[in-house]
């Protein structure tokens, strides 16, 4: 391997505070430089390797850039139809109740293809975890508007801005889902600093032990960034994140379960 | 062991034979004419006994993904719908195939195309047979005549799916499903316990990880799959084929049909001997792989062929196929959900071949 | 008093010169590299190591996992 280090002295494995975690696969990720997809991933394995889940784990992939997550992390995996994850999770969470279930989707997966599946898995209270990735547009298909897409925003069937008078206001499927009785726990993070980083794993976990309380669907969503989609660099996609998604889909807890 | 003789209609026949097959998990839609499938699981409560899990979906789309689900996990599950709910399921059958997943659909079939009619019909053959879905896959597709069929062929649906990793889809109408009929039920058998080593059930440190996909951007690799189906495809034809014959033996004209049109067209071989005409019916139980080596065979000894289906005439390019120009071969067949009937059938056997 | 020293390894090659490790540095540590992978790509480097505190921010932040992360009391 190919590196470049800091000072070589402290390079011994007692000193050892920060690697990437054996539940991630050595396949180079497909993802554009700076994509939240990478980092959302290496949490989510992060949280498999820490809660020793490896072995109960069955993720379902979405259908976009993710498609093939199946390749990144080191667990048993589904592919399923494009927005038809939640349905897919439904059964194998009702018919192998012991193994942790989670979906991982885009917002055309969940938001617009799947609105009916993720809004009956969550209505039903299907003891599974939904990860749900907003960026705001299609980006595998080539940066096409999306159900999250803010009004004014710019995409290749939205080239001169979401105009909401003939193409809708975005959706907040997030909190349409907190609003049902079946969803337990309802979150929106971000993974562009540390900071966020610590945050969203920290509620990744909390999902990976209301799920064995069998408690009902939780809801975490990363809002996260599409630099080539946006036509912007990787710092710039994030700027633009804090300074236009936040305010949109402002990140905290949107349902917590009552004590 | 001793089976257990009912009288039951053929929807509720194949909901008490999933039971007592041990089916995992039954996901469906509401949706005429075999709702009846559903409430009767539903009413059963299978969940407190076998523990089968019985699950009303938002649709027949959510429904069809939830037994893609599960079939991944090497369980046995299956759905039921009817035409225009098994072609919302389309997507998820080819995916279900592409990933060579176990799975049994049941098609009560009723008059189309659209929202059509609630009333018997024959006319979802070419969506069964031909694709339905996108892609090269097959369904093995199994046509039963009776209630007890309705029941007998739930288990051998599961054999056949596990055997080759694919789905299974019985084709019955409407009839069929809403007649009630003496039927020996099997005894209960338990679910399965063994596990698939293909399904995903979390990964164990002995094994990689196993990933149900029908996703491959490598047009090599993704050519050496779909020889691999249609490897799979010509076995399933070379070995099971079914079909049953009544009077072919010195037949001089045959009848095929299947289901309904096979019941009706029964009555049409006594009818037509009584008047001096020697008819055969040529019942294929699985339509596919279809009879084609027998009808083919018999076209060798035989005036002509008529099939007899309840539809614009679909069945009838597969036996002409068969046939191959030898003889001449028609198609007869009520549309709407009108159900055909023998005199029906033997008029129009005499009209084009007789000529009277 | 102990101070706190920290190390970084980069796996240049698999470094798609994102730039949001360095974004995320607390003490300017990183910078991105003049010569290029591979992929092309300008790579992340501890340009000045005896910056580093060993926080792992850049690490947690990088979509590829490519930093590994070492620290000491001197």
């Amino acid at each position: 391997m190919v590196q470049v280090t800091g000072i070589k002295e402290i390079i011994k494995p007692e000193n050892l505070v920060y690697k990437k975690t054996e539940v991630m696969t050595k396949n180079i990720l497909s993802y554009c430089p700076g994509c939240g997809h990478g980092t959302a991933h290496r949490i989510l394995a992060e949280i498999i390797d820490e809660e020793g889940l490896q072995s109960e784990a069955i993720g379902v992939s979405p259908v976009g850039c993710s498609v093939f997550l199946y390749y990144y992390l080191d667990i048993d995996w589904q592919e399923a139809a494009h927005g038809r994850a939640p349905a897919v999770a439904t059964a194998i969470k009702r018919l192998m109740p012991e193994k942790f279930v989670f979906t991982y989707q885009g917002d055309g997966d969940l938001a617009a293809i799947g609105t009916a599946e993720t809004i009956h898995a969550c209505n039903r209270g299907e003891n599974i975890l939904i990860i749900f990735i907003n960026n705001g547009i299609y980006g595998m298909t080539g940066g096409q508007m999306a159900p999250t897409t803010l009004p004014g925003m710019k995409s290749s069937t939205s080239p001169y801005g979401r105009d909401v008078k003939t193409m809708g206001n975005p959706l907040k499927m997030t909190d349409i889902v907190a609003s049902l009785p079946g969803s337990y726990y309802v979150t929106r993070q971000s993974v562009h600093t540390a900071a966020n980083v610590k945050k969203t794993k920290k509620a990744i976990r909390k999902a990976v032990q209301y799920q064995k309380l069998n408690k009902g669907t939780c809801l975490v969503e990363i809002v996260s960034n599409c630099p080539s989609g946006w036509k912007m660099t990787p710092v710039q996609s994030n700027k633009w994140m804090e300074e236009n998604m936040f305010p949109f889909y402002p990140l905290g807890d949107l349902k917590t379960p009552e004590e | 062991m001793e089976k257990e003789l009912r009288l039951m209609k053929g929807n509720e026949a194949v909901a008490e034979a999933a039971i007592r097959a041990g089916v995992d998990g039954y996901f469906g839609y509401p949706i005429t004419p075999q709702t009846e499938i559903i409430e009767y699981l539903m009413e059963a409560n299978p969940a407190e006994t076998t523990g089968m899990v019985v699950l009303q979906a938002e649709s027949e789309v959510a429904a069809i993904n939830m037994v893609y689900g599960g079939a991944a996990c090497g369980k046995k599950v299956m759905t039921s719908s009817s035409s225009p709910g098994i072609s919302l399921k389309q997507e998820g059958i080819s995916y279900i195939a592409g990933a060579e997943l176990p799975c049994l659909i049941v098609n009560v079939v009723r008059g189309g195309p659209g929202l059509g009619t609630i009333q018997p019909a024959q006319s979802d053959y070419f969506q069964s047979t031909k694709g339905g879905g996108h892609g090269d896959y097959h369904l093995i597709v199994l046509a039963p005549a009776s209630v007890q069929e309705m029941a007998d062929f739930v288990g051998l649906s599961f054999e056949l799916a596990f055997k080759y990793r694919n789905p299974v889809l019985m084709l019955s109408d409407g009839a069929i499903g809403q007649m009630m009929e003496k039927v020996y039920l099997s005894p209960f058998k338990e679910r399965s316990k063994t596990v698939p080593e293909w399904a995903t059930t979390g990964k164990p440190p002995t094994r990689n990880r196993n990933v149900i996909t029908s996703l491959d951007l490598d047009p090599n690799r993704q050519e050496v799959f779909n020889e691999k189906l249609l490897t799979k495809y010509n076995e399933i034809r070379e070995k099971e084929v079914r079909f049953e014959e009544f009077q072919c033996e010195d037949a001089e004209y045959i009848l095929v049909a299947y289901g309904t049109s096979a019941r009706v067209c029964q009555k049409s071989v006594q009818l037509a001997r009584e008047q001096g005409i020697k008819v055969g019916l040529l019942r294929p139980i699985t339509l596919f792989p279809f009879p084609t080596k027998r009808i083919k065979e018999l076209a060798d000894r035989v005036k002509g062929m008529l099939s007899v289906e309840m539809s614009a005439g679909q069945m009838v390019e597969d036996v002409l196929l068969a046939v191959n120009g030898k003889i001449p071969v028609y198609h007869f067949g009520r549309m709407g959900g009108i159900v055909t009937t023998p005199e029906e059938v033997v008029e129009c056997l005499k009209s084009k071949f007789i000529g009277g | 008093m102990a101070k706190i020293r920290g190390s970084i390894v980069v796996n240049v090659e698999r470094c798609k010169g994102c730039e949001v490790c360095m974004v995320s540095c607390p003490t300017g540590t990183i910078a991105m590299a003049k010569e290029v992978n591979g992929k092309g790509y300008n790579y992340a480097f501890p340009a000045n190591p005896e910056l580093c505190i060993g926080c792992a921010n850049c690490a947690m932040v990088c979509p590829d996992g490519v930093i590994t992360v070492y620290k000491t009391k001197i």
